[in-house]
């Protein structure tokens, strides 16, 4: 077990040093650069633009560098001083605009997650256990609709209407008073209060997806071997079906949390943007739009790296999870 | 088939259909089965012929959707009374404590047959906590001494593993010691050595004849191979699309079995001391699937002898043409008849 | 790990004429018994029926819109849907609508529209009104359905904030997104099935190389990737250079899921006995891969495409929305999507939805589609 994990660690250098390249490479892709974009934007507006200030900030963001050695820099930084670079918008360090952020955005996803499981594992081995029953075919209903419709249209949707019936625009995590204020119990329960429509939202497609899947790995376990031995024990069926079947169907869907989380964050950029959350989904559309390349591409390399990590846990959780794996061959 | 004071289970005019969007599938029509005290009961036939719906219709764990007709009277060796196991509401508490207690049975294969992620001791305490003891410790020794007796080496640490630690013939004297483990006064095996190599098989089968002289269990043992049935039964019922062709003891069978099909399997059958050269001669075509069968003898379709106006017009019964044999043929019966 | 002992009593090998014919036969029945079996499945039945409508929807846009879709109504500026009235004071009659007058709320400065039950016009078929090229090729004027004068309110869902019909511009926007998703599905399937075929037939290094460069790709998070690549895309570029460059960046990222696939078949079918006998039979590798490999996959191939094109769909729309993809004047369903971003303009305004409609729809349609196509090619792993 450890050396198939130190093995997997291993692999994984090389593959975050490709994935940092690659991005590095995606945000300098534009043609320009942030103060290409900012004197152009100063030219419109009919302000003079100095030239050995141009030249000073230039120098100052590192842009006058060859672009390897700005990828360096950067890199080096990252790992030694956990520092990301420089906002050129917001004029202060990418972890610092992130931060709080991030956060958010990863509460979103939590809760997101657990109430993706909370309502789709019960709905789906009901319908598995049932199957063709009248709720089955409504859960099935339901779910493909779920599956169908991005979330960032549900959110749209919903927004209205709410709007339209209570008049309440449901758009950002805090009530006017609380945005800008440090943390404080009002300021929770109003997030509270709020956060559940993006956790609902971004939910929706996972909830579908989770029933559907929980139902078919569930009927696949229902109709094996075993459960039929077990059943010719004399055990009672329902003791039968949560000791054998539930727990085989369900052990492969425990180690998709590792991946399911990134999954989350990345599929709630956009529904954060429409609800107009402080997360980090509208900075990156920001700072994408504005070729803020040091925050657009911190926030692609951490997301990146949560991705990563999150598929070894859950390769690591199968593995831990089943004994066939946990005492087999590893390499298959 | 007589019934007498020795029988433990009779089967009487067993049907078991499923209901199928291409038409009404009679998967057993018509099946009578006898098994008394001690005795090796073998089912043979094709794969398809219904042997396996039919052993497992006893416990009743086929699928709700499968209509039953007919009647399954246990003998109790508890409290001597007959019970009726086709009318018992299904999982319910009744059929529950026959389940794997007066009735056990062991599957074909094995790796499939236990749950890859419990432990083997896991699975077997299951069945005694069941049926002999609510005491764990008891269970425990119970368990252990049911792997001795099967001759697993190491017991207590087999206890603690999980089956696919274990190589295919442990794993299939595991599933005999679990079948045992509570005592049981009949064992259903369905062919529990069709997943095992040749030795492993002549090991596991010497295994179960042992065990049978030990403990007296009544045995059902379903295979498709006649060599097998050679060494393991007293009697035999052949049974070919849901009905059972031929039923005798197991001596007649191979010297004066009379049914063609019965013939046929028997032409198909490698033996032992036959010459090298001479080629198996396996029977033409497939087993149909029992759907809208037409009227007449089953095995009309691919019989040598089968005469057209004659053993197609209607069903054909199963006839005794001496004591313990019995056979469903018209051919035969008319053969006999006359001769009389 | 296995341990179950396969039987292997293969009947003498047949000869080739008589395999050959076997094989004829069941194909043919293997294709029917997907039709029966597809026939069953009502939903994807009448999202077949659906498809159908919708490609025509599409295709002659220009013909079934009442309006051509940059002409503006300056006096109907976000005006509501039509209201199509089927009866009038003697009772029952033609359709009809009534004319708009702008009503303005001298408080809120809130503008509104009510019908001028003075003027009343009615529907007709076929009407003549702007004209356009149908097909792009063969000038006409006549509509589908609209008013004989064609200047007069005729808003199905309503007009935009420069007094465009909505419905107009909605059947055009489906020409370009589901055109999109179609040419986004090439590309996707060229990608996919080159690189997933060379993994699988060469093996070796280019194996290597193509795995590592699939685990790198699903490292990357999906929709932010979408949005920086996008955001690469210069603004200077043309909306067919753009639609091109989104098509490239949807599918650079999307053929992973295809290759891998297709490696595994190519390895599979690798080693059955006829890419043994072409080989034998001196074909050369492109010709085993075109001729042999690949149409063995035939039916796999249709059911992902069937389920992919909702991603290609969704891909476009939501960077449209967003504003990274097609700008207007280019009008897709994400384009029109953009006018719906903000609660004001939805509150107020809210047919401004109607796009979102046709695109769950849409996916809807493709879902039910590739489900009920994969059931009846595979009936036995639903
Ligand atoms: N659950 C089921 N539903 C429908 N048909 C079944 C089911 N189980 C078995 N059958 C059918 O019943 C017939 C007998 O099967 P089976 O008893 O397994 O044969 P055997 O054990 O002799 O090989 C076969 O035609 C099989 O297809
Ligand atoms: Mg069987």
């Amino acid at each position: 077990m450890l050396n198939y994990i130190g093995h997997r660690l291993l692999q994984l250098i090389p593959l975050l040093i490709a994935i940092s390249i690659i991005i590095f490479v995606i945000i300098q892709l534009p043609p320009g650069n942030y103060l290409t974009t900012y004197i152009q934007q100063l030219e419109l507006s009919g302000t003079a633009v100095n030239q050995s200030e141009v030249l000073n900030l230039q120098h100052q963001y590192g842009l006058d560098q060859p672009v390897y050695v700005q990828y360096f820099i950067w890199m080096k930084n990252i790992l030694f001083h956990w520092d990301f670079g420089n906002s050129f918008q917001w004029q202060e360090p990418v972890t610092k605009v992130i931060g709080d952020r991030i956060g958010l955005t990863m509460l979103i996803a939590i809760f997101s997650l657990i109430f993706t499981w909370v309502i789709a594992i019960p709905i789906g081995i009901y319908s598995a256990v049932r199957q063709y029953s009248i709720f089955d075919y409504i859960f099935t209903f339901i779910g493909y609709i779920g599956l169908a419709v991005p979330n960032f249209l549900i959110a749209l949707v919903i927004v209205f209407y709410v709007f339209d019936h209570t008049g309440l625009a449901i758009s950002g995590l805090f009530a006017p008073e609380y945005v800008g204020q440090p943390w404080s119990w009002g300021k929770i329960v109003s997030m509270l209060e709020r956060i559940w429509v993006p956790v609902v939202i971004v939910g929706t497609a996972g909830t579908a997806g989770l029933i559907r899947t929980t139902r078919a790995m569930l009927l696949d376990e229902l109709g094996k071997q075993y459960v039929i031995t077990a059943r010719a024990k004399g055990v009672a069926e329902k003791k039968l079906l949560f000791k054998y079947p539930i727990r085989l169907a369900i052990n492969p869907l425990v180690s998709t949390i590792g991946w399911t989380l990134p999954a989350l964050i990345s599929g709630s950029a956009i529904v954060e943007i429409v609800l107009n959350l402080p997360t980090t989904g509208p900075v990156l559309l920001n700072a994408l739009m504005n070729q803020d390349m040091y925050l657009a591409g911190s926030f692609l390399l951490i997301l990146s790296v949560l991705t990563v990590i999150g598929t070894l846990i859950s390769d690591i959780l199968l593995a831990w999870i089943d004994p066939r794996i946990r005492f087999g061959g590893m390499e298959e | 088939m007589i019934s007498d004071e020795q029988t433990i289970l009779e089967v009487k005019d067993l049907k078991i259909h499923f209901k199928l969007h291409e038409g009404l599938l009679k998967a057993v029509d018509g099946v009578d089965l006898s098994l008394r005290k001690k005795e090796t009961l073998g089912i043979v036939g094709e794969s398809g012929s219904g042997k396996s719906v039919t052993t497992q219709s006893i416990l009743r764990i086929i699928p709700q959707t499968a209509h039953l007709e007919g009647e399954i009277i246990l003998r109790s060796e508890e409290t001597g009374k007959n019970i009726n196991l086709a009318t018992l509401p299904m999982n319910g508490k009744e059929i529950r404590k026959i389940r794997g207690g007066e009735i056990s049975m062991i599957f074909q294969e094995p790796m499939k047959a236990f749950s890859p992620v419990h432990t083997i001791g896991n699975q077997m305490m299951e069945t005694v906590l069941l049926h002999r003891t609510k005491d764990k410790n008891e269970a425990k020794e119970i368990v252990l001494q049911s792997l001795r007796e099967v001759g697993m080496s190491n017991p207590e640490q087999r206890f603690d593993e999980y089956p696919h630690q274990l190589s295919g013939g442990m794993r299939q004297r595991a599933m005999i010691a679990m079948a045992l483990a509570s005592n049981p006064a009949i064992l259903i095996a369905d062919e529990p050595t069709t997943a095992l190599d040749v030795t492993l098989q002549a090991q596991v089968l010497e295994l179960m004849n042992n065990l049978k002289e030990k403990t007296g269990t009544s045995i059902i043992f379903i295979t498709h191979d006649l060599g097998v049935i050679a060494e393991m039964s007293d009697n035999v019922a052949v049974m070919y699309l849901g009905q059972v062709m031929e039923y005798t003891d197991v001596d007649t069978l191979f010297h004066g079995a009379k049914h063609p099909y019965t013939l046929a399997l028997l032409k198909s059958m490698p033996s032992v001391g036959a010459a090298e050269n001479k080629r198996l001669e396996a029977i033409e075509g497939n087993v149909p699937t029992p759907i809208n069968l037409p009227k007449g003898c089953r095995f009309f379709s691919r019989c040598k002898l089968a005469q057209d106006g004659v053993c197609n017009v209607q069903d054909i019964p199963l006839v005794k043409i001496e004591d313990g044999h019995y056979v469903r043929c018209v051919l035969v019966d008319e053969k006999n008849r006359g001769g009389r | 790990m296995s341990t179950g002992i396969e039987t292997n009593n293969q009947p003498p090998v047949t000869p080739k004429s008589v395999k050959k014919q076997k094989e004829g036969y069941e194909v043919a029945s293997q294709w029917k018994l997907t039709w029966w079996n597809f026939k069953k499945n009502k939903m994807a039945l009448v999202a077949a029926v659906l498809f159908i409508v919708l490609i025509i929807m599409a295709i002659f846009c220009s013909f079934w819109s009442p309006h051509l879709p940059n002409e503006r109504f300056k006096t109907y500026k976000d005006a509501p849907p039509a209201n199509v009235h089927f009866s009038d004071e003697n009772g029952i009659s033609r359709p009809f609508v009534y004319d708009l007058q702008l009503k303005v709320n001298k408080e809120t400065f809130r503008r509104t529209y009510v019908e001028d039950k003075s003027k009343k016009y009615y529907l007709h078929f076929f009407v003549k009104g702007g004209s356009y090229k149908l097909l792009g090729i063969i000038p006409t004027k006549t509509h589908f359905i609209g008013l004989e004068d064609s200047t007069k309110p005729f808003f199905i869902m309503g007009t935009d904030d420069l007094g465009r019909d909505l419905f107009t511009r909605i059947l055009y926007g489906s020409r370009i997104s589901l055109s999109f998703a179609f040419v986004g599905i090439f590309f996707t399937f060229i990608f996919g099935i080159i690189l997933g075929g060379i993994s699988g037939y060469f093996g070796g290094v280019a194996d290597t190389i193509i795995q590592r460069l699939i685990d790198l790709l699903l490292s990357l998070p999906t929709i932010p990737l979408w949005m920086a690549l996008a955001a690469a895309l210069p603004s200077s570029w043309s909306t067919s250079q753009t639609y091109f460059g989104m098509v490239l960046i949807l599918s650079v990222i999307g053929w992973t899921g295809l290759a891998r696939v297709v490696r595994g078949q190519m390895l599979a079918l690798r080693e059955e006995d006829f890419t043994m006998a072409a080989r034998l039979a001196g074909a050369s590798n492109s010709r085993i891969i075109f001729k042999h490999l690949l149409p063995s996959m035939t039916s796999y191939m249709i059911v992902n495409l069937t389920i992919t094109i909702p991603t290609m769909i969704l891909g476009e729309t939501s960077l449209s929305f967003l504003g990274l993809g097609l700008q207007a004047p280019a009008i897709s369903w994400g384009v029109l999507l953009e006018d719906a971003q903000h609660l004001e303009s939805i509150a107020f305004h809210p047919w401004l939805l109607w796009p979102v409609a046709f695109v769950i729809v849409t996916v809807l349609i493709f879902n039910f589609l590739g489900d009920g196509l994969r059931d009846a090619a595979d009936p036995y792993k639903s």
